[in-house]
């Protein structure tokens, strides 16, 4: 790792102004994908500012949304109570992210932030219609995840909490990589107020997308059979050494129908 | 330079170091608790396992700065003098390691798994043991001695 200074920032507004003093800073969460990263020297900063301490770490029942803090951990998240009784599709998307160390370590909002393409909460937000905090406004998940590790977050800007709406239904059923447990496809089937949404990760060249077809099939009839000629085009899908395209597109109808089944 | 303070297996230490040392780096190389391995690059292997508030955590995908004031365990703070963990213990006994080297990660995983959960079937071992990574043996003996140490948890 190159050299580096540390702060370990005691509120949201000291993180902010050492973020706004420094040039090139960058803001650690769990630190699941930067430590390794600037372990291998793929990045570098001159300042990690960590925010473990930043009071960014609760989960609220606001009556008509599940508030959870941006540096809540995927354990916390996989074992609360409440997030269990409100919308249990998160607890067992948390509990599926990575192995247990992971989980013990890494936060909902350093994930959202990085929004790695294979990431699986980027498919739960996008599915739920959820709506991101930061420290300088809201923001819709749709707008939020604008590309490849890319989001629409400005560099001066720092993730707090999610919102999600209550569903009336929903599942998430990924097919993890052997090896990294990353999601090769993961898709997130929601059904809100009658509507329903499919956002499907890990497949998409732009990262984490819905699928207006089959939302528009499963509306008309919530079934798997609904999706079965239902086309995917494989020309936005990843293709690498994981799988090509083609699987990624047979994934994806399966991880849905899954999810289907499952809701 | 920081200044650092923790507790780790019980004792009181502190350091200054460099703020982009990893955690596992200080206790290997500032502690000499060299228990505590080295297996991979990218965070996968989970040799590096100990407990930071009760919790496993990868040492190696943790900076030294950010365990200030934590409580740590490793792998040399869990035998009661000459007498093993019932956790080693089984390792021990049901042959649980060939090499050795990805060992301790397992033992500390795998007592968090069994601190964590009151009942544990084959299939919350396999997927808990998901973070650790053995080329020798396969995995079956591992999951056997991690049901032995969990009875031996439960009964000491």
């Amino acid at each position: 790792m190159y050299a580096t200074q540390y702060h370990k920032a005691l509120s949201l507004n000291d993180a902010r102004s050492q973020l706004a003093a420094c040039d090139d800073a960058k803001l650690l969460a769990g630190g699941m994908t930067l430590i390794p990263t600037l372990k291998q020297r793929l990045a570098q900063t001159d300042l990690l500012i960590d925010l473990a301490d930043t009071g960014l770490g609760l989960i609220e029942d606001t009556g008509s949304h599940l508030k959870i803090g941006a540096m809540c951990r995927h354990h916390d998240v996989e074992t609360s109570e409440l997030v269990a009784k409100m919308i249990p599709v998160l607890a067992s998307l948390a509990g599926g992210i990575g192995d247990r160390q992971v989980r013990n370590c890494g936060t909902l909002g350093g994930s959202i932030a990085n929004n790695d393409p294979s990431a699986c909460y980027p498919a739960a937000l996008m599915a739920l219609g959820a709506t991101i905090h930061t420290s300088e406004r809201d923001i819709a998940a749709e707008d939020f995840f604008v590309g490849m590790f890319e989001t629409d977050l400005d560099e001066q800007e720092i993730v707090t909490a999610v919102s999600f709406p209550k569903p009336d239904k929903a599942a998430y059923v990924k097919f993890p990589n052997p090896a990294s447990r990353y999601a090769m496809v993961g898709v997130c089937v929601a059904v809100m107020d009658g509507d329903v949404r499919v956002a499907i990760t890990g497949a998409g060249q732009d990262g984490v997308f819905r699928h207006g077809d089959m939302e528009a099939a499963l509306a008309d009839q919530f079934s798997a059979a609904a999706i079965e000629t239902i086309a995917i085009d494989e020309e936005m899908l990843l293709s690498d050494i994981h799988a090509g395209a083609d699987y990624r597109a047979h994934l994806v109808r399966e991880m849905t129908r899954r999810a289907i089944n499952a809701c | 330079m920081t200044q650092l303070s923790m507790t780790v297996n019980g004792q009181p230490v502190s350091h200054d170091v460099e703020d982009n040392m990893l955690l596992v780096t200080y206790l290997r190389e500032t502690l000499a608790l060299t228990g505590t391995h080295i297996g991979c690059d990218t965070s996968q292997c989970g040799a590096c396992v100990i407990h930071i508030n009760g919790a496993s955590a990868k040492s190696c995908t943790v900076l030294a700065v950010q365990a200030e004031g934590k409580d740590i365990t490793t792998i040399e703070g869990i035998a009661s003098g000459d007498k093993l963990h019932p956790m080693q213990q089984a390792f021990h006994e049901q042959h649980g390691l060939q090499c050795g080297y990805c060992t301790p990660g397992m033992v500390m995983s795998a007592i968090e798994l069994v601190e964590t959960n009151p009942t544990l079937s084959e299939q919350d071992i396999r997927e808990g043991l998901e973070g650790n990574i053995c080329r020798c043996t396969g995995y079956h003996n591992i999951v056997k001695a991690v049901q032995t140490g969990a009875q031996d948890m439960r009964k000491a």
